[in-house]
């Protein structure tokens, strides 16, 4: 019984791995020779997190590698050690990173870590995952102008709370405050899903959560999105307008990309670019995207590096804005 | 009636043939992960979940659950085999279950982990299948003041844990504290206390890298030293009179087992708390109920009952904010959660209606993982008892290279095993000195929760204290942590004034 | 014992007083409608720190504790004897790591601790010590995926990452 299984494992890896070889059509000139670090720039249990261990688990369960990737995270200093771990790597053929927004914030706000973003091997951007402002039902808000009103009336007593300082929701919070004369108290919590329960225990009056974190409290009624921090209506939340439409011109995304240590060899980035890919095109990860609203096509190569310069400029003069630099 | 029903339906899914031997397969794997220091349930969830996408949701989570029930049984393991508490959820378990094993007593501390183990996995199934829906909202109801109260109780609970040295005492928890707050500061967004500008600093001191330090190099050599290298531990062996006995005397522990569970399972429930605080604050409340807390330390089993009761009933706990919420009560439930989602499940109220044979099927199967798991551990008993006949210097070197590969395994980062042996050879020094460590390693634990939830707090009221009283649920649990916490100093101040009065009548 | 209880409390609140300065980095002070900076929270705690080691000292003098009032050695030459034999086995133990990875070091150490502390016989020395890197390596690197450090021995392992992965 077992065997037989195991035959058909066998035969089943054997045409796909046929498959693959059909699809790519040329000879594999480099395979990675050990299983690969795959660094996450978040701690367990986050969203760059299970996205990371999705990815790991697309590839494995379709044989796309050879070797596995064996995920770490390093979440230290906002990505600090992940960078610095990057940018020293001992095997940069072996080494590939889950990169979000801190990717440019972190090494502008910690100089002294010598991080060059320049340098690193683009290899692909998977999605970009959006912001929406959440409140609570039982606050009875249901769009923005009352949010406004309402946020206006507290005052300092508003309660915003977010991931980290200085980060994303921060940006965002300040984007709000300054276009609706707000003056909302900003409260740094460690990660998305603890920010998302503050609000849903009516801990806190608001939030700009990504869709994957309050999901389970959106199904329930518990908390309602009001308006989102992207270029279109989402799918998702039909009646959730965009900041657009009702007049303030912000567009905000989160980066989800996959990036190669420096130095890197020209062969290793071109197979990581053939695999994810690949992992772009594979029906469980457009089913993650649908599911979790997430935008944005696939850019590699040089299209990610002079995306990523555009947005580190974009982060560079928000930050100036905003003191910390 | 509807939720017995609902119970029987899941029976017929957990006992289904595959997910049976995945429960059996995952209690089993669970055990050695736990019982390995360095290695908890987290990692076995972590690194397990990509295998699942094999098999249906139901038998994924089921798999999964089993590997988490059987790591919170076997990390009892290696607190009471190797003193090294194998994950922070055992730490409790280390300071009678060490003890006992050194006066040749493994076995039975073993059979009172394992019992207390199962007693408190099958109250808090109870009170899951009887309440989910119901207790999940006690959850949100938890802010930042109400967290922080729960940290000062666990620590008022905690304050007799010491020696009689309180200068000492006090010193060890602070630095504890104070290595907690090593990383970075999420409330202002800064680097804090990266010394020397090292970068593997960045990522905080791991709690998993002090306690082996502590227990795996330092509590090792310091044993060496005292015993001359030849400890006497060996001499516990199984037979049918001792485990009898073992088990009338675990029957008088009924009551601290109960206790255990009910705190365990309620703790367990709250986010950010989790199964540590639940073993440590179970740990206090049988040590303060006892009727002979002088024994505890030094090798009582209740002592050892407590906090195993109520980390599992935790762990059972941790899973409810998780499924009805989807709010992960710890970083084991964050990583089942992660996984939920990826295969199509979508934690929180609603998964209760929708998905019936998903919870139903994972409740019962939590049921099955707890039976088969206290089954398999009780089996390996003999033979983690022979393991403890070897040479001391045979164990010690293969202890030394678990340490090695173990606080190599969570963070990949050699800067925490350099970091490892520091603390090793420090806590050596200390504790011939007689400084108490393990309230350093309870600090560092619980301080990463509780900084953050006071100066949220704070925030909130605008640098005002009073929102830990004044709110309906933090005030309680504050006063009563406050007065624990000054009792001993009462009872010292009377007990000196007492000594002095004596001897001034001399 | 005496002596070595007074240099510790001296120590230790040396180390204290490093760790209030290096949390001064951060504000260490009250922040109006926020509550304590970010450097409060060790600076106070480093602080009671550094009370305790005074109090430790006040006890030394007032002899009230069990190391203040021996005259026992803190480390007879036992003690000493263990203490650079095993220390010094783990600090050279990770000290290879970083050359030839936990697969050449641990071997190297089991065989030193078993044959030159334990005094054990041959056969036991070379089966753990060959025994256990097998272990850890089928444990760790093949079913729990977690990659230890090689060093420069990594090459030796690519046929078995071919076979086993």
């Amino acid at each position: 019984m077992s065997t037989k299984r195991q035959f058909l494992k066998l035969g089943v890896a054997l045409s796909l791995g046929l498959a693959a070889f059909g699809l790519t059509g040329v000879a594999e000139a480099w395979e990675p020779k050990k299983p690969i670090q795959f660094v996450i720039m978040a701690g367990k249990g986050g969203g760059a997190d299970k996205m990371a261990r999705l990815l790991q688990s697309v590839v494995e369960k379709n044989k796309w590698s050879s070797k596995p990737l064996s995920p770490i995270n390093k979440p230290g200093g906002s990505g600090a050690e992940a960078l610095v771990h990057l940018k020293n790597a001992k095997d940069p053929d072996h080494t590939i990173m889950v990169t979000l927004n801190s990717f440019y914030t972190t090494p502008m706000r910690q100089p002294k870590l010598g991080v060059d973003i320049t340098k690193f091997t683009p290899v692909a951007r998977m999605a970009e995952d959006t912001f929406l402002l959440w409140v609570n039902k039982d606050s009875g808000i249901t769009n923005v102008d009352q949010f406004v009103a309402a946020a206006k009336k507290a005052g300092n007593n508003w309660i915003m709370a977010g991931t980290g300082k200085l980060q994303e929701d921060q940006l965002l919070t300040d984007f709000l405050n300054a276009a609706y004369g707000l003056n909302m108290k900003y409260i740094p919590y460690k990660g998305g899903g603890k920010v998302a329960k503050q609000l849903a225990g009516n801990h806190a009056n608001s939030t700009v959560n990504n869709p994957s974190e309050q999901e389970g409290f959106y199904a329930a009624g518990t908390t309602v999105a009001l308006a989102g921090f992207t270029d279109n209506r989402l799918e998702m939340f039909p009646d959730a307008p965009t900041f657009k439409e009702l007049g303030k011109d912000f567009v905000y995304y989160m980066q989800r990309s996959v990036v190669g240590a420096p130095g890197m060899s020209a062969d290793a980035a071109a197979y990581y670019k053939a695999l994810f890919a690949k992992v772009f095109k594979s029906p469980e990860w457009a089913k993650y995207r649908k599911k979790k609203s997430l935008q944005g096509d696939l850019l590699q190569g040089d299209a990610l590096m002079a995306y990523w310069k555009k947005e580190r400029a974009i982060h560079r003069a928000m930050l100036k804005k905003m003191g910390a630099l | 009636m509807e939720i017995l029903g609902h119970l029987l339906d899941g029976f017929l899914v957990a006992f289904e043939p595959l997910n049976l031997l995945l429960v059996v397969i995952g209690v089993a794997v669970g055990l050695f992960i736990g019982a390995m220091p360095g290695l908890g349930s987290v990692n076995g969830v972590a690194i397990l979940l990509p295998m699942t996408f094999l098999v249906p949701p139901t038998s994924a989570v089921i798999f999964l659950a089993a590997i988490y029930y059987g790591a919170m049984y076997g990390g009892a393991i290696s607190s009471i085999m190797l003193g090294i508490p194998g994950a922070s959820t055992a730490v409790a378990t280390t300071f009678d279950g060490r003890p006992m094993a050194l006066k040749g007593l493994a076995d039975k501390a073993l059979i009172a982990a394992a019992l207390a183990s199962f007693f408190g996995g099958t109250i808090s199934i109870l009170l899951f299948t009887g309440f989910a829906p119901a207790l999940a909202h006690v959850a949100l109801d938890f802010g930042d003041p109400e967290i922080f109260a729960l940290m000062l109780l666990a620590f008022a609970t905690f304050v007799g844990l010491g020696g009689d040295d309180i200068p000492k005492t006090i010193f060890s928890i602070c630095i504890g504290l104070v290595f907690s707050s090593v990383g970075m500061d999420i409330i202002s967004g800064e680097p804090r206390l990266v010394f020397f500008d090292i970068i593997g600093f960045m990522h905080g001191i791991n709690f998993l890298v002090l306690a082996i330090g502590i227990y795996g190099i330092g509590e090792m050599m310091w044993t060496i030293e005292v015993t001359r290298g030849n400890p006497k531990m060996s001499e516990a062996v199984v037979t049918v009179e001792r485990t009898v006995s073992a088990l009338r005397e675990l029957l008088s522990t009924w009551k601290t087992a109960l206790m255990g569970s009910v705190l365990g399972f309620f703790v367990g429930i709250l986010p950010a708390a989790g199964a540590t605080p639940g073993s440590l604050m179970a740990y206090g409340v049988a040590k303060m109920t006892s009727r002979k807390p002088e024994e505890f330390g030094k090798g009582e089993v209740a002592g050892v009952v407590a906090p195993e009761a109520a980390n599992n009933a935790a762990s059972t706990g941790a899973m409810l904010p998780m499924l009805t919420l989807g709010i992960p009560g710890s970083p084991t439930t964050a990583i089942l959660l992660g996984g939920m989602v990826i295969w199509g499940l979508t934690p929180g109220p609603r998964l209760f209606l929708d998905e019936t044979e998903f919870v139903w099927g994972l409740t019962a199967s939590l049921y099955a993982a707890n039976l088969f798991a206290v089954v398999i551990n009780i089996c390996f008993i003999p033979v983690f008892l022979w393991m403890l006949k070897m040479p001391f210097t045979v164990l010690a070197p293969i202890i030394f290279v678990l340490c090695l590969v173990g606080g190599y395994a969570p963070t990949q980062d050699m800067h925490d095993i350099w970091l490892m042996l520091g603390f090793g050879v420090g806590g050596y020094l200390l504790r011939k000195l007689d400084y108490p460590l393990a309230p350093a390693v309870l600090a560092i634990v619980l301080g990463p929760i509780a900084e953050p939830a006071l100066r949220q707090s704070l925030m909130i009221s605008n640098g005002d204290f009073s929102i830990f009283v004044t709110r309906p649920i933090s005030g309680p649990i504050t006063i009563i942590a406050i007065i624990l916490i000054f009792l001993p100093v009462f009872q010292f101040i009377r007990k000196r004034s007492k000594k002095n009065a004596e001897a001034g009548s001399i | 014992m005496r002596r070595a209880e007074l240099v510790t409390a001296v120590l230790m609140a040396a180390f204290s007083i490093y760790l209030m300065w290096k949390s001064a980095e951060l504000e260490v002070g009250w922040v109006p409608d926020e509550g304590p900076g970010g450097g409060a929270w060790p600076f106070w705690l480093a602080a009671v720190m550094l009370a305790c080691t005074v109090w430790i000292i006040i006890n030394w003098f007032r002899k009230s504790t069990a190391p203040a009032q021996s005259t026992a050695r803190y480390m007879d030459s036992y003690a000493m004897n263990m203490f650079l034999l095993v220390g010094g086995g783990l600090f050279v133990m990770i000290g290879l790591v970083h050359f030839i990875g936990m697969y050449g070091a641990i071997p190297i150490f089991l065989v030193y601790y078993l044959r030159i502390l334990g005094r054990h016989s041959w056969t036991l020395t070379l089966s753990t010590s060959i025994g256990a890197p097998v272990v850890v390596f089928f444990f760790f690197d093949i079913a729990m995926r977690i990659d230890l450090p090689k060093g420069y021995l990594e090459p030796l392992f690519f046929p078995l990452y071919d076979i086993f992965l």
